[in-house]
């Protein structure tokens, strides 16, 4: 049997009425809204699609137990995408296997200055000329090699397009420190994006260089 | 009115924020009018608006077949209990 078809008239409010009644098609209905949304916020905390959809599911069982705790004053989908990132965090810490990415995270945000580099002929390397499946493989692999605090805002704001606000609440961090995050996410993906010099894509190295230009 | 020049290093800070509306007009006054003079910062400009297109399209981050449904089943197998 599939999914039921959501009551997109019915408003959030009679929905959530409804469901905390044990109405678990009326709870579907709020979830299927926004199930993209949840298991991009899975994605973007642990880098894996297996275990993204794992946590989704967790998450959203999660979120029924604990549906009496919805105060309702915001948008279901923010709550319901804050368990998720905490969920993907709590399985993050028990999985091992980010111990032995090498990534080098720093622990603060740093106060070095990213310099862009300078690629005199990006402007003319349209995406359009380059074979779509290497321009994704290298688009996976720089987001991939993102630190993780850089990689989940950039999914969250530039994949999600979960606004600026939005991403401070479910990340637990200042909006100034979203924008912090998101400018250097940008930038280093913009780095990693750089044709070769024959014009043809290279991956590049992840290596991302603190310069002080002074 | 004279416009006040700003550093390239400035720019490189608030390019992000530029790119999403979010500077303040002075700023952003400025910062178009070094866009005119300065080829670098304007390649860095186009580099990461293209950057921020191709991660929009998002194609990496479809959910998998099926997801929809297995989570509907999850759901109904937990509260059926």
């Amino acid at each position: 049997m599939g999914a039921p078809a959501p009551d997109l008239h019915a408003s959030q409010a009679e929905l959530i009425r409804s469901a905390r009644e044990g109405d678990k098609e009326a709870f579907y209905s709020l979830v299927h809204q926004c199930e993209r949304a949840v298991y991009v916020a899975a994605i973007a905390i642990l880098n894996n699609r297996a275990d993204a959809e794992e946590v989704a599911q967790e998450a959203v069982l999660k979120a029924f137990a604990n549906l009496a705790q919805f105060r309702g004053e915001a948008k279901f989908s923010t709550w319901l995408i804050q368990i998720t990132i905490n969920e993907a965090r709590v399985r993050l810490r028990k999985d091992r296997r980010h111990l032995y990415e090498s990534v080098d995270e720093r622990q603060t945000d740093e106060e070095g200055e990213h310099v862009p580099k300078d690629f005199a002929d990006w402007r003319e390397v349209p995406s359009e000329a380059l074979q779509r499946e290497e321009l994704r493989q290298a688009l996976k692999q720089a987001i991939a090699r993102l630190a993780p605090k850089y990689r989940e805002v950039l999914i969250l704001r530039d994949v999600q397009q979960l606004s600026t606000e939005e991403t401070a609440q479910v990340l637990g961090i200042s909006e100034g420190n979203v924008k912090a995050r998101l400018l250097r996410a940008r930038l280093q993906m913009r780095d990693a994006l750089a044709p070769g010099i024959d014009g043809s894509w290279s991956t590049g190295k992840a290596e991302y260089q603190k310069v002080r230009p002074w | 009115m004279k416009v006040i020049e700003i550093s390239c290093l400035e720019v490189w800070r608030e390019i992000s924020n530029y790119l999403d509306d979010e500077v303040a007009p002075e700023l952003r006054v400025r910062m178009e009018a070094h866009f005119k003079a300065c080829a670098h910062c304007t390649a860095v400009l186009d580099g990461t608006k293209n950057v921020v297109k191709l991660v929009g399209d998002g194609i990496e981050y479809e959910p998998p077949e099926g997801f929809g449904q297995r989570l509907y089943s999850k759901l109904k197998e937990k509260i059926n209990r």
